[in-house]
């Protein structure tokens, strides 16, 4: 069993499309949630999102190209030549026809599939774009990604709602570990925020018009986002023997499924999927120091991981520093759990625990130390990165420091 | 329209019993009615009145609509408003 690291690291977020950017917004908390833009308002109750505005596709690439992808293909193709060129990786013929293309979406074409069937149904348009299919099919961040770098081995999507992201870097894990493939390419990617989505949304009726204030007493329910993040995982010995800088290690990945509520979350099914993880990863919970919090800001997801975290954790909870990023990034559903990975492999490479933005008031059913506001350096051996999605799939990933 | 009876006609449908069972007082956790099923009778009555409801699933479904008595009146306050006097 290979030892598996992270090399290099891409995002496309809210809060900017360069790390430093990226990181620097985590841990001084400064949130990328704003009023909606370039989106028709008139008919949403919603106002905002944490949107990726500073995004010109003509930056990254040519207009007959740029024309082929949908937004969520975009924003994952940037993110990984990012990640590529981060982790110095020399993909050459013989790396190329190995390496692993594992990309996470909950959508995937949304904003394709929303503007063709308005032109279908709404402007009775009497036929589509010859690209429609291509351009919105789930698949298409992944075979964009493939396409762009040359990456010919092992290529396919993850779609687990909100967990999709982890879900995709778990799987990368386990083949860069099994020797499946000496390196991967994986992460999420998400742009679906379209009116269609929202009234989706709102219909739900969890969705917040204040802000994303995680474990806050008065939080008052999620905030959708976009984006993606990309990693670069490589073996060790790879990395070591070409002196790679070296993030965090990736040490274990746990899933499970909650099956009883297809939207409530469920302490037990989560506390499986951590248990699974840290037992994956051969470690014991005293060993883990920082917890990415899924922590979404909805009344039901922060006190059930509160419940999860402490049957697991036991003692050793009220030790753990546990923050989410959501205030800052709000939820971007696919991508969340990739651009969370990536902010935990920054806490171990900084080992700075990044705070839970947006924090005003203590919630007794939320009892742990959410590191409200302001970072903290802190000594940082191990993590958890945790993504729990409706229809009650669950994935956690453990992080080690390199 | 009598509201109360409009309201006892979308949960005992959601719910699956007859709505002989159904009283005021009834209690919707004593039904099995869970979140997803709160969220749906929201939208059936929504679409039945006209109106906006004022919920939010976040805030707790449960301690809102308790009873189909509470959900009833609920429902008879923003007609009420929606009803130019």
């Amino acid at each position: 069993m290979n030892r598996v690291v992270i090399t290099g690291i891409g995002v496309v977020s809210p809060v900017g499309c360069g790390l430093n950017e990226f990181w620097s917004a985590l841990v001084d908390g400064r949130s990328g949630i704003r009023a909606i833009e370039n989106i028709p308002t008139q008919r949403l109750n919603t106002r905002i999102a944490a949107q990726v505005l500073d995004f010109d596709p003509n930056t990254y690439f040519e207009p007959k190209r740029a024309n082929q992808l949908d937004r969520f293909a975009q924003f994952a193709v940037v993110a990984a030549r990012a990640a590529v060129r981060d982790a110095g990786l020399d993909l050459d013929e013989e790396l190329a026809l190995q390496a692993a293309t594992v990309i996470g979406t909950g959508a995937g074409g949304h904003i394709t599939i929303d503007d063709s069937y308005f032109k279908l149904y709404g402007e009775n348009a009497p036929k589509l774009h010859p690209l429609t299919i291509p351009r919105m099919m789930v698949n298409a961040a992944a075979s964009q990604i493939s396409m762009d770098l040359g990456l010919k081995g092992p290529t396919f999507t993850t779609a687990t709602a909100c967990a999709s992201g982890t879900h995709a870097i778990g799987q990368a894990f386990q083949m860069v570990r099994s020797g499946q493939a000496p390196v991967a390419i994986a992460g999420g990617t998400e742009a679906c925020l379209t009116v269609g989505t929202l009234k989706a949304w709102e219909a739900l009726r969890i969705l917040s018009n204040d802000t994303c204030r995680p474990f806050s007493k008065n939080r008052s329910g999620l905030v959708l986002g976009e984006g993606a993040a990309i990693l670069v995982l490589e073996t060790r010995e790879r990395a070591v023997a070409r002196g790679a800088p070296i993030y965090a290690e990736l040490q274990g990945f746990g899933m499970s499924a909650d099956a009883v509520d297809l939207i409530s979350p469920d302490p037990d099914g989560a506390a499986r999927a951590i248990r699974s993880a840290l037992l994956d990863a051969r470690m014991n919970a005293e060993d883990v120091d920082y917890v990415n919090a899924h922590g979404t800001g909805t009344t039901l997801n922060d006190r059930t991981e509160t419940k999860a975290l402490r049957s697991v954790f036991g003692k050793h909870a009220d030790k753990l520093a546990v923050s989410s990023n959501k205030g800052v990034l709000a939820h971007g559903l696919g991508c969340a759990g990739a651009l969370e990975a990536a902010a935990t492999a920054l806490a171990l490479h900084s080992q700075i625990a990044p705070p839970t933005a947006n924090f005003e008031e203590k919630d007794p059913e939320c009892d742990l130390d959410v590191v409200p506001n302001v970072a903290r350096q802190i000594p940082i051996r191990s993590a958890i990165s945790n993504s729990f999605a409706f229809g009650g799939l669950n994935a956690v990933l453990v992080l080690g420091r390199a | 329209m009598d509201v109360l009876y409009e309201v006892k006609q979308v949960i005992a449908k959601q719910a699956r019993v007859p709505m002989d069972q159904l009283s005021a007082d009834t209690r919707l956790e004593a039904l099995g009615i869970e979140s997803i099923d709160v969220i749906e009778i929201v939208f059936a009555l929504e679409e039945k009145f006209g109106v906006t409801l004022p919920f939010n699933a976040n805030e707790s479904a449960v301690s809102e609509f308790e009873t189909i008595g509470k959900v009833a009146n609920a429902v008879k306050t923003v007609v009420a408003e929606k009803t130019p006097s």
